[in-house]
């Protein structure tokens, strides 16, 4: 079990595919990792020595913002769209698709699940 | 796809023309325009500008986090006031 960029513990899976289980860290930027820190993509998390953890966990810090701290910078920039009364805002305000799709019908994924409208269907 | 930056931020000319002769009156008042395609400039900030919304003017002051964004995010083209309730709801 190692712990990487505070609560994430990545399993016995190979050590790219074990990072992406952090928020912010997908395929590509786990293979760039890997070539960093000079561990060889086809090793599992559990074969890895602290030195090599250590230094994982060392390159995240120092180049990445993730987990917790990508979330929040996230919040803030729909937050200060909310507050500056843009389009943009106004669509996350009401909780509508921001990208200009279509509202009349989908968009489920924004909406929640379908309201039943009375008397509808005659 | 994003505009090509060798090109510049794309502007109006009448509305730098403006923004500048309220600027060097030194007046805040409302700069009206109709060029919501615009982008906001870093020389706006603080300026008023009554961007037209296809029946009005709406006042949008303009700050520091607009920069880069046009004039036609702030100032809304559509009214929605909601669904009235359904009077005769129930009638299958």
């Amino acid at each position: 079990m190692a712990r990487i960029a505070g609560v994430n513990i990545p399993t016995g899976k190979r050590v790219p595919i074990a990072l992406t289980y952090i928020h912010g860290i997908g395929r590509t930027v786990a293979m760039q990792i890997c070539e960093a820190t000079g561990i060889a993509p086809n090793r599992r998390v559990n074969e890895l020595s602290d030195a090599e953890v250590l230094a994982i966990r060392e390159h995240i810090d120092a180049n990445l913002t993730v987990e917790g701290e990508l979330r929040r910078t996230a919040q803030m920039n729909i937050k200060r769209m909310m507050d500056l009364g843009s389009y943009r805002g106004l669509r996350h305000r009401r909780g509508l698709p921001v990208r200009g799709q279509r509202t009349h019908t989908n968009a489920r994924t924004r909406k929640g699940p379908a309201k039943a409208i009375a008397g509808k269907k005659k | 796809m994003a505009r090509s930056v060798w090109k510049g931020p794309f502007v109006d000319a009448y509305v730098l023309k403006k923004a500048e002769k309220v600027r060097e009156s030194g007046r805040n008042e409302v700069i009206k325009i109709w060029s919501r395609r615009s982008t906001i400039l870093p020389q706006f900030v603080g300026l008023t500008f009554g961007v037209y919304n296809g029946k009005k003017h709406v006042p949008v002051n303009v700050s520091e986090d607009m920069i880069g964004q046009k004039f036609g995010e702030y100032s809304p083209t559509r009214t929605y006031y909601g669904h009235a309730a359904d009077k005769k709801a129930k009638r299958k």
